[in-house]
């Protein structure tokens, strides 16, 4: 069921477990629509495997995992309906290697939304605009920086029109000097309302874009806040440790 | 590296590697033509006018083998994707599939592919079931068909493999079914990577296609058999050997100028990527 008060995800309960490795244990998490979290945790503490289990690339071992009010865990949903509408962008970019930028930003639209090919280019085209890729559209992933291959990655993500956008630490693959300019999209996409659930590394980027920052630890959400708080007065010793080692890295 | 190369560098060495040539071949030349049954071998083996005689029709029949080869070949890609495709497919229903996929690529590996050719082309027929073809040729593009896509659909299987599995998750991500997947993303990119050793596999094909000469197909084999026990002597299969030659060196060479190109891109691609990681301090330059 829909109701217009339903988040536009909400998780309960969620537990995964990799054999005897028990990574997440009972996850609750509501994200509203238009708005931005941000998951920090240390290395290991489930960020990118929460990700993936909301987009279905994981199968869960207990709970529920609504989207927009439906339950997308229920037996017998459509996988590949309800991943249309969530769009994940990896760290490692993942694009396709051979397909030239303007396939791999087509691809979904044409064989899933059945989109013709003019109208998914169209649309493509102006998206790469946006994001200052047009003159790329013709070249293959190989050719291009780092950074113009994340902005690809978000774009073709964005090309389905999801309704909720997951980062998994899109610029942890990128030299410094690329980071900006996809922290930038991210921006831009926050500014327009894209409701998005971020991992991320980048503190700084965290709490200018957060609208609240959730505390992953060891599997648990530990404590989650607005970021203003939640970077000045954490709660519990453990964000405090987590942001204190953060600080000492000079990332913060 | 697959290329024939000289190996040293300058003159010196071209001149090197040409004396120790002609030495080499010159000293096996030499051991030949001073053998006790060199004179025998002389008369039966290098016939030049029998040479000249058979050329022609042996030239002629090898369009058999032609034919035979280019036929098998579509079908051998065909079914080899599929037995390939089939081996991969998940979940516990479609067991059944993979067993028979799997069984089948066991079997007509271990079967030497002249037993099956044998058991095709002269048991099948052999039933005498109505409507069953009893064409030797048509067994033998079957037989054929049967053993190279076994071999085939694992040369497929290992290309499939070496798509990583971020390349499948990112398709599925997009909403993409399991197989839209496979035939716009995983696909191209296995088939692109396994052409070298496909090709390989392709030279030998063509030699094998002589092996149906034994269920009574008249092709270039067969053809020299016959010109043989006509004359008793071994020429005209020299001149077979050498439309072998002829046909195999380039597309060997080709294989090898693939090879080469494909591990130059993945080393290049590779090195690039290796660059984009690490977080601090790229050693490539300029990556846009
Ligand atoms: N496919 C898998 N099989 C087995 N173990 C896994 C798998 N994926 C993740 N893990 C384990 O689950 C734990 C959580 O991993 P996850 O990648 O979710 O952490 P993370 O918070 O994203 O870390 P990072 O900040 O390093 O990206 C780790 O201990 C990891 O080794
Ligand atoms: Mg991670």
């Amino acid at each position: 069921m829909t109701t217009v008060s339903a988040p536009t995800l909400r998780i309960e309960a969620l537990h995964k477990s990799f054999g005897d490795l028990e990574v997440l244990k009972g996850i609750d998490l509501a994200v509203a629509e238009h708005e931005v979290v941000c998951l920090i945790g240390a290395s290991g503490s489930g960020k990118s495997t929460l990700l993936r289990c909301i987009n279905l690339l994981e199968p869960i071992d207990d709970g529920r995992i609504f989207v927009a009010g439906e339950e997308i865990t229920a037996h017998g949903v459509d996988v590949d309906r309800i991943r249309r509408h969530i769009g994940i962008v990896f760290q490692a970019f993942n694009l396709f290697p051979h397909m030239s930028v303007l396939d791999n930003v087509t691809l979904a639209p044409r064989r899933v939304l059945r989109t013709d090919r003019p109208a998914a280019e169209e649309r493509a085209t102006a998206l790469l605009e946006r994001f200052g890729l047009a003159d790329k559209r013709l070249d293959y992933p190989d050719r291009l920086s780092g950074g113009q291959q994340q902005r690809v990655a978000i774009v073709r993500a964005l090309a389905m029109e999801p309704r909720l956008l997951l980062l998994d630490e899109v610029t942890s693959a990128l030299d410094p000097e690329l980071i900006a300019e996809v922290l930038a999209v991210i921006r831009e996409l926050a500014g327009e309302g894209m409701t998005m659930v971020i991992a991320t590394h980048e503190m700084g980027f965290a709490r200018d874009i957060a609208n609240r920052v959730v505390f992953l630890d060891e599997g648990r959400v530990l404590e989650d806040g607005p970021p203003d708080r939640m970077f000045r007065e954490p709660a519990e010793a453990r964000t405090r440790e987590f942001l204190q080692r953060i600080i000492e890295a000079g990332r913060l | 590296m697959a290329r024939l190369t000289v190996g040293g560098s300058g003159r010196r060495a071209l001149l090197i590697a040409f004396v120790s040539t002609v030495v080499f071949f010159g000293l096996i030349a030499f051991l030949v033509v001073n053998a006790p049954g060199w004179d025998q071998v002389r008369r039966q083996f290098f016939n030049w006018d029998n040479f000249f005689a058979s050329a022609p029709g042996i030239v002629a029949r090898f369009e058999v083998n032609v034919r035979l080869f280019l036929i098998a070949e579509v079908l051998i890609l065909t079914l080899g994707l599929l037995v390939a495709v089939l081996r991969g497919l998940p979940g516990p229903v479609l067991f059944p599939l993979r067993l028979l996929a799997t069984a089948y690529t066991d079997l007509f590996r271990a079967v030497p592919g002249l037993l099956v050719i044998y058991v095709l082309g002269f048991g099948v027929p052999g039933l005498r079931l109505p409507g069953v073809p009893n064409d030797p040729f048509f067994w033998g593009v079957v037989a054929l068909t049967l053993v190279y896509s076994a071999y085939v659909s694992e040369v497929y299987r290992a290309g499939i493999d070496s798509v990583h599995p971020s390349q499948a998750a990112a398709a599925r991500s997009l909403g993409l079914s399991q197989a839209q997947a496979l035939r716009f993303v995983v696909l191209p990119q296995a088939v692109r990577r396994v052409i070298p050793p496909l090709l390989n596999d392709f030279i030998g094909l063509q030699k094998d296609t002589v092996l149906v000469s034994f269920i009574g197909v008249v092709e270039i084999f067969r053809q020299s058999q016959i010109r043989s026990s006509a004359t008793f002597d071994f020429t005209p299969y020299l001149a077979t050997a050498l439309v072998f030659v002829l046909l195999t060196i380039p597309l060997a060479r080709i294989t090898d100028w693939l090879v080469a190109r494909e591990k130059d891109r993945r080393y290049a691609t590779s090195v690039r990527a290796t660059g984009q990681r690490g977080r601090r301090g790229r050693f490539l330059g300029g990556g846009g």
